[in-house]
């Protein structure tokens, strides 16, 4: 069957094309097509049966002209060629070669769609990642093995923080386990992908990266399979080469448009905002390929960038991103506008892997009160901020008043840095305590007296 | 034999005349199995468990002849099963790191040898029902697993093996039935999971079930055998909640079903149960729990198959006279399941995509809850607690809705307070109870005859806050009354000193019922004694003052459930903390009016 074409295509829209008479096609094939104009087009079998196979197309169904058509069934699902030479490679959206250098040959070749993790077989994530970024570190931080988004919106600095990550991020006390950066961008920009590709460069690290790139102005069908092939090649090199791999891949607005694009052309129900009911399964499937598995030296840890329709951290997609990863940093406009950077709003940032990857063993015995006081003390202080806006700061007391001007250096100094700050988890926790030292220590109920007596500037021993 | 007509995502078409709905199919080179879901003429519609790529128009399939059922029997506790009961330890072990397809592994293990004790009451001869306990099985050493007939067996019991070792398959005895026909007796027997287990008759539920959570316990109590459902934003709690449930409940048989959420989750469980003890046996956790897992990478076909599969485990349990708790997260995972194949045969859709039976599905699951009196005249419960999780957070959606209309207790979880850090985030103006009546008589008789009063009590002060705050935020705290501060400052009490209560607190992550109440009534007394002050004139202000109220902070994480004393200590003591003041007031005041205190 691999070998024939067939003629036989009696309709083609919006990215499907229907094929007649081919019988015992199986499901979830991969697809050549060669058009009149003799280029190849691939897809996948979606539907079939015996008198109809209906097949999707990456590259879209634009031109397609059924009566020169050819369609040839290879009879496998998509495969992506493995071997540590795609280290330091830039492939398109579906895996072929865009750097101008020859395609990666290899023996190992995988199913893009992978295959469930078994649960039994997963080792839970328990190590600190130091990314240098105070406002990660301290108070939502990541583990190895986490996935780990950025809920960003139009305009708000995301790859620049998702890049400060990748050059700063390291394991506390890590000598030389293999450390490597898978990046997969769908729907971005030229710009986008060259701002990465130089960062990676200026760091040094463009010979551990491989990068999977479907730009803005390329077919939107083929963005449903770049996550894939880039999550192939970090199990891979995570659980195949025992590599700590890093996952950024940017945006998932855009694949999950994609999708929903697809879905209506199939006719799917409908369920939120036009996105069909499996978006939330389509969405686990990438996002739960990161982690550790048992006896396994590897580990994926996944940092997918999305930016929220219209600031709505409600919308569907951050929605429905929330439910599945281990938290989220939510960036804001607000603190952006105000020049913090990262402007990392950290009431609605979290990290659910924190309370197993900090204090005692980890980090440092106070990181889990010192945190949890923060978001406290923070909260707490929005709340004043509310109240000041609306019967005047004079009208507060002296209390209220060490609150606010404890807000604003929480902004300024302990969410704010420097690009190419990176702060140790030490200078992160010490600099928490200076600025809770500007409070009250009776008011700090979530650290223990002990650690008052020992870090608080002004506490009475 | 018949045929594959058509593959459709998880859907396929067969040639395949006299199966019936729900019967489970075998199709393909691989294997895979399914259930029929739609008949037309000659054709079943079926949906797989398993994904269904390279599946071929023209390959084999054939109808099993029964629906999904599970495997009841020793071997179930501390394992981990899939959606469809395939165990996960052992798959793992036989096919890797990733779910192979198409594996076939027994539920049970085949060849684990169980003592079986045959009940001395059982004699060659006598009559046998369905229910009885034909002997036991020390599964764990917390767990005695009782042996029981099939509920639809009856008859003559014409032998029983006599004591020994033996595995699941073996025969341990044969029984003749009403018409004759001779019935084999085993270790295990198999049922089908969306037909809820008999029993003699519904009972009514008595004692509550302790979680060790003040929240739940002291505000808003569940029974052993009641419903309780949690619906959360993403991040609000959820999870952690069901597993400080499933760790520290005093019920018996824990079952968690992870549906359609993280990996890492069950891990987490797996991981942690076996080094935690049970607080009320003292026993390993997970000699009493466990799991099923469907997690939300894993075909979507069985997750809605494993609600089913835990409720049918649980009710076994049940049957043997134990109570169970089964947590399931989360019961939208479950429902979006329901959607995508009401989706794909083209049912109308009603509300947000979903079909119109589901509340009636939602119900009905629900219903499977309940203490009853078993076909063995035992007693018996399960509970039933589920997540929910509602689109953008947003409690009017259809699963949210539906289910609140069904459970008696409504832990809903905020948003505000899970970014505040105030964790458990289950919103005290919002959850409710429907048991506090049936509650109070416990705690009356267990702990303390004021439990009822004292928490209606707390309840109150929190209320008036919430109003009181309503004020402060318009026009700031200057414009409340001596007292109106004070009720404000003793919420904050309460929320901080009693609501919180943090998972991650080795002291205080589980509270006994005696500590609850100790803290509940210290607390309350603070507020007493101070609200006395106001009213004879001391300012709030100086009351707020006092470092008791930090203190009284501090004391949940200081004395643990077996250190009592010590905080019985520091309640008596809490006057002596009003007393300068006491001295102060009492001597130059005359006794004001309510509400006009000075500040
Ligand atoms: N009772 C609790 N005690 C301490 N931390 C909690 C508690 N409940 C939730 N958390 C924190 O909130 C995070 C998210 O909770 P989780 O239960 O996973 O939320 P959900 O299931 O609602 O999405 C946890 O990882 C933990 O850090
Ligand atoms: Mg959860």
């Amino acid at each position: 069957m691999k070998s024939v074409e067939y003629r036989t295509a009696t309709s083609a829209q919006g990215g499907l094309v229907v094929m007649a008479g081919v019988p015992g096609v199986a499901a979830g094939s991969r697809v050549q097509l060669r058009d009149h104009a003799g280029r190849i087009r691939s897809g996948q079998v979606i539907r079939t049966a015996d008198d109809a196979v209906l097949v999707e197309v990456f590259e879209g169904t634009d031109a397609l002209d059924l009566e020169r058509t050819w369609v040839r069934f290879l009879d496998e699902p998509f495969r992506l060629p493995l071997s540590r030479d795609i280290l330091g490679r830039v492939f398109d959206g579906t895996g072929r070669p865009r750097d101008g250098r020859p395609p990666v040959i290899s023996a190992d070749r995988r199913d893009v769609n992978g295959e469930p993790l078994n649960p039994a077989a997963r080792a839970y994530p328990r190590e600190f990642i130091q990314t240098g970024i105070s406002a990660i570190d301290g108070m939502n931080s990541l583990t190895r093995g986490q996935k780990l988004p950025i809920f960003s919106g139009g305009g708000l600095p995301h790859n620049r923080v998702a890049a400060q990550i990748v050059r700063q991020a390291r394991l506390l006390g890590e000598a030389s386990a293999e450390f490597v950066v898978v990046f997969a961008a769908f729907g971005a920009s030229h710009a986008d992908a060259r701002f990465f590709q130089e960062s990676f460069e200026e760091s040094g690290v463009l010979n551990k990266v491989v990068m999977f790139l479907n730009l803005a102005d390329e077919p939107v069908i083929e963005r449903l399979l770049t996550p894939r092939a880039a999550l192939t090649a970090a199990e891979y090199l995570a659980f195949d080469l025992d590599a700590h791999v890093l996952v950024v891949m940017t945006d998932m607005t855009a694949y999950a448009e994609a999708l929903r694009e697809v879905a209506v052309l199939r006719g799917d129900v409908p369920a939120r905002k036009g996105y069909p009911g499996y978006l939330y399964s389509d969405l686990a499937e990438l996002y739960e390929r990161a982690g550790r598995i048992k006896n396994r030296r590897g580990s994926i840890t996944m940092i997918p960038v999305l930016s929220m329709p219209s600031d709505d951290i409600t919308h569907p997609i951050p929605d429905l991103t929330g439910y599945i990863t281990e938290g989220q940093i939510v960036l804001g406009r607000e603190l952006a506008n105000q020049g913090v950077f990262p402007p990392v709003t950290v009431l609605p940032s979290l990290s659910r892997l924190m309370k197993d990857g900090v204090g005692k063993d980890f980090t440092r015995d106070d990181h889990p009160h010192v945190a949890s006081q923060l978001f406290a003390s923070y909260a707490r202080a929005l709340e004043v901020r509310g109240l000041a806006a609306i019967i005047g700061a004079e009208e507060l007391s002296d209390a209220d008043r060490r609150t606010l001007a404890f807000a604003d250096a929480f902004e300024r100094r302990f969410i704010g840095q420097g690009e190419d700050e990176d702060r140790s988890i030490h200078e992160t926790l010490d600099l928490a305590w200076e600025l809770l030292s500007m409070l009250p220590p009776e008011s700090l109920i979530r650290v223990s007296e002990a650690e008052l007596a020992k870090y608080h500037k002004g506490a009475a021993t | 034999m018949g045929r594959i007509l058509e593959i459709n995502g998880p859907l396929v078409r067969l040639e395949l005349p006299q199966t019936t709905i729900g019967e489970q199919v075998r199709v393909g080179r691989l294997g895979l199995v399914g259930e029929v879901i739609g008949r037309d003429g000659d054709t079943a519609l079926a949906q797989l468990y398993e994904d269904t790529a390279g599946l071929r128009p023209g390959e084999a399939a054939e109808g099993l002849g029964w629906p999904l059922s599970v495997e009841l029997g020793p071997g179930l506790l501390g394992a981990i099963f899939d959606g469809v009961q395939r165990p996960l330890q052992a798959v793992w072990e036989q096919s890797g790191d990733r779910i192979a397809r198409g594996v076939a592994v027994p539920s049970l293990p085949r060849d684990v040898r169980w003592h079986f004790v045959p009940d001395p009451a059982r004699r060659a001869g006598g009559m046998l029902k369905g229910g009885d306990v034909l002997g036991t099985v020390q599964e764990t050493e917390s767990i005695r697993h009782r042996i029981l007939v099939p509920p639809r067996v009856e008859g003559e019991l014409l032998e029983l093996a006599p004591e020994g070792d033996y595995a699941v398959e073996e025969i341990i005895g044969r029984v003749r039935l009403a018409d004759g026909r001779i019935d084999k007796l085993q270790l295990f027997h198999r049922w089908p999971v969306r037909t809820p287990r008999p029993f003699r008759q519904r009972d009514h539920a008595v004692a509550p079930l302790i979680t060790g959570q003040r929240i739940l316990d002291t505000f808003y109590p569940l029974l052993k055998g009641g419903k309780a459902a949690i619906p959360g934003p993403f991040g609000a709690g959820k999870t952690m909640l069901q597993q400080q449930i499933a760790r520290w409940c005093n019920a018996e048989i824990v079952i968690y079903v992870g549906c359609g959420e993280r990996g890492n989750e069950l891990t987490d469980v797996l991981e942690s149960m076996p080094l935690l003890t049970d607080p009320h046996t003292g026993r390993p956790l997970m000699e009493r729990t466990l799991l099923v897992a469907n997690t939300s990478n894993m075909p979507v076909v069985a997750r809605e198959a494993s609600i089913y599969v835990g409720i049918t485990l649980a009710e076994y349990f049940r049957d043997q006279g134990y109570d169970v708790v089964m947590v399931a997260d989360s019961t939208s995972r479950w429902a979006e399941a329901l959607r995508e194949v009401a989706g794909r045969l083209g049912q109308m859709p009603v509300e947000e995509g979903y079909p119109a039976y589901l509340g009636s599905r939602l119900a009905a699951f629900y219903e499977r809850a309940g203490r009853v009196e078993t076909l063995a005249g035992d007693h018996g419960s399960v509970t039933l607690i589920g997540a929910v999780s509602p689109p953008g957070g947003d409690f009017s959606e259809p699963v949210t809705s539906h289910t609140k209309e069904i459970i008696q207790t409504f832990w809903a979880l905020s948003k505000e307070l899970a970014d505040a850090r105030h964790y458990p985030a289950v919103d005290w103006l919002e959850s409710f109870s429907g048991y506090v009546k049936s509650a109070a008589k416990w705690w009356a008789q267990h702990v303390d005859p004021a439990w009822e009063s004292a928490r209606a009590e707390a309840l109150d002060l929190l209320a008036a806050s919430e109003e009181l705050q309503r004020i402060v935020n318009l026009v700031g705290v200057e414009a409340l009354s001596g007292e109106q501060r004070w009720t404000l400052e003793a919420a904050g009490l309460i929320k901080e000193g009693l609501l919180q209560q943090s998972a991650v607190d080795a002291v205080d992550s589980f509270a006994s019922p005696e500590k609850q109440f100790m803290l509940l009534a210290a607390l309350l007394e603070i507020h007493r004694q101070g609200m006395k002050l106001v009213r004879l004139g001391a300012p709030a202000r100086r009351l707020i003052q006092l470092p008791l109220l930090a203190q009284a902070r501090r004391w949940k994480s200081q004395h643990g459930s077996d250190d009592l004393a010590a905080l019985q200590a520091k309640r008596a003591a809490i006057p002596d903390a009003f007393e300068p003041l006491l001295q102060e007031y009492a001597s130059t005041a005359a006794p004001s009016v309510p509400g006009e205190a000075a500040l």
